[in-house]
């Protein structure tokens, strides 16, 4: 089965990937810090005050979310894990994307031209419908298909 | 190349083309490409001095610290001088075992004095400006009313915009430089008048005054980035703003923002804007959150408390996060020393850090009575950020108390009112 969804594109790309999911508000600096810090290959989530990320891997997959909170050192961090190519493939915003996440996506592209595909504005039936595991594929235009096992 | 959405001038269009070179193109393409996200219409003329939210030079943002060279490297600095957070050490003024000394300056903020020597070339007003009240007189980055900013940290955003009706969006961090650099802000949300108006209606119904930092929580956790319109404070503020109603607003609005996201209130008849304007600041189908004295106890009692063990002594007490004004250094010097008499006490029984701006210390010590009487109680001076300070796993874990809600947000240490504080630390409480 598969159920689309259409979103406002921030940052522009096609590509498929394993949806990661956040259904509350993701601190990007409680959960990427602690592995970006540490060197490793992969940034697991470290957020203990997140338990729908705690210890899944981050890099690599399609972060799916409302926005982001906390510090705004956050965008920052979103850079960096860009920068050292540990950043999520793309991120995609049940919500309208929040400035923290926005200023990160943007200096990644600008300064260090590094597209973490970006789409925001999918609704929260969006994020009803997708789990982690859930294979995604993201088109041009902002559409995002969820592909479900079922 | 960038397309951008909003409306630019020709100059703005050139350097977007290069004509300034490619790290000026870069600058401006990431502030219009923020605006842009945000639906702003066009890039407005900064007319006042960034403050950034960095000050720390943490090894995880080097790619940061590439932009910095980049800069540098190009001639660029911001166009006015800024200033920038706290300093996230204080060795002389906040001790710390060795081990935690050594995570801080070997891991944690390694590239600190680096990062320091960057900010100066790309505009930092001096080696004093590393303040989060930036706004302070002593300090004196201080925007008119009106002006157009570019800062990022929290609490400097809700005082620039709601006491001094200045105007600057919550912005992300980096990207407050980034405007300081090319002169620009993109006009959206707390930069339009639109954007000014209240969502809420607070009305405040408790019988005395409340504690700053519990009235700012229970608004940001209730209105989150909504702009409320306060009603029933200035009862007891008054309608001037005096220095006491500055502090009030400083430290209500720090709570306001780091407790929810609050950018701008509107106090009636006190603020300038609610003051010139009054209830026209109010959007038609405004929402309304009564605050009594049963909501403000129900708002405290709500914070978790995050001590391993709940029973322990506190070791530490941060007061000054935000900064404290010179106004509330001496008044705390008063409040601790009759705390100590009151419980016929020579010295504090908890050590107490007062952290201000390096302007203010400097006005503070050369108070040199003023000063011996500070040294009496056993409190220190710092201009220390605690919130830094904390992040280090080997502090933050430590029991600490603070009379501060951002900084029981963002870390371990524990809340208690102004009077609570003064009876732990003085000994008059159990």
């Amino acid at each position: 089965m598969i159920r689309s969804f259409k979103g406002r594109v921030i940052i522009q790309g096609q590509l498929q990937g394993e949806a990661v999911v956040s259904r509350q508000g993701f601190n990007v600096l409680a959960s990427m810090q602690k592995d970006l810090m540490g060197k490793k290959s992969t940034v697991k989530g470290s957020d203990q005050n997140n338990p729908d990320i705690y210890s899944k891997a981050i890099s690599g997959k399609i972060l799916c979310l409302p926005q982001t909170i906390g510090s705004t050192t956050g965008g920052m961090v979103l850079q960096a894990a860009a920068a050292m190519d540990r950043a999520p493939l793309a991120i995609l915003f049940s919500e309208h994307i929040d400035s923290l996440a926005a200023g990160g996506v943007i200096l990644a592209k600008v300064w260090n031209d590094r597209n973490i595909v970006t789409v925001d504005g999918l609704g929260k039936d969006f994020l009803s419908a997708v789990n982690s595991g859930d294979k995604l594929s993201i088109e041009m235009d902002g559409t995002v298909h969820v592909h479900k096992n079922k | 190349m960038y397309s951008p959405s909003m409306k630019l001038t020709k100059e703005e269009k050139e350097i977007l083309s290069g004509s300034k070179g490619e790290t000026a193109r870069k600058a401006l393409e990431s502030v219009v490409r923020f605006g842009d996200i945000f639906g702003a219409d066009r890039l407005l003329d900064l007319n006042h001095g960034v403050h950034l939210v960095t000050s720390f030079g943490i090894p995880l943002l080097t790619p940061v610290f590439d932009i910095m060279d980049e800069l540098i490297s190009s001639g660029l600095k911001t166009a006015k001088p800024f200033t920038v957070d706290p300093r996230p050490t204080d060795f002389k003024n906040v001790a710390c075992p060795l081990p935690a000394k050594l995570v801080f300056k070997k891991i944690m903020y390694a590239k600190q004095q680096d990062y320091e020597k960057q900010l100066l070339k790309v505009g930092l007003k001096d080696n004093k400006a590393f303040s989060c009240a930036c706004y302070l007189e002593e300090v004196g980055n201080i925007p008119k009313k009106g002006d157009i900013l570019a800062w990022a940290e929290s609490s400097a955003v809700v005082y620039a915009n709601s006491v001094l009706a200045a105007r600057s969006n919550r912005n992300s961090g980096v990207l407050e430089l980034l405007c300081g650099i090319t002169g620009k802000a993109p006009n959206f949300g707390l930069l339009s008048d639109e954007g000014r108006k209240a969502l809420w209606i607070i009305e405040v119904k408790t019988n005395a005054l409340p504690e700053a930092q519990l009235l700012g929580s229970a608004i940001g956790m209730k209105v989150m980035e909504a702009v409320p319109y306060i009603k029933g404070l200035n009862k007891f503020l008054g309608n001037e703003l005096t220095n006491d109603a500055k502090d009030y607003l400083k430290d209500m609005g720090a709570a306001s923002a780091s407790n929810g996201a609050v950018g701008l209130f509107h106090v009636d008849g006190l603020t300038p804007e609610a003051k010139e304007q009054g209830s026209s600041l109010v959007l038609k189908d405004a929402k309304t959150y009564i605050i009594d004295d049963a909501e403000i106890a129900r708002i405290r009692n709500s914070y978790p408390l995050m001590w391993k063990n709940p029973q322990a002594k506190a070791e530490r007490c941060f007061i000054g996060c935000p900064h404290l004004s010179k106004n509330q250094l001496y008044g705390w010097l008063d409040r601790l020393e009759k705390g100590l008499k009151d419980s016929n006490r020579r010295k504090l029984a908890v050590p107490v850090i007062l952290t201000t701006a390096p302007d203010v210390e400097a006005v503070f010590r050369s108070d040199t009575a003023a000063l011996k009487r500070l040294e009496a109680t056993g409190a220190k001076l710092s201009t220390i950020c605690p919130l830094m300070y904390m992040n280090n796993p080997l502090c933050g874990k430590k029991p600490v108390i603070t009379n501060s809600n951002k900084l029981r947000t963002y870390t371990m240490a524990r809340y208690f009112t102004d009077d609570e504080i003064i009876g732990i630390v003085c000994g008059g409480a159990k």
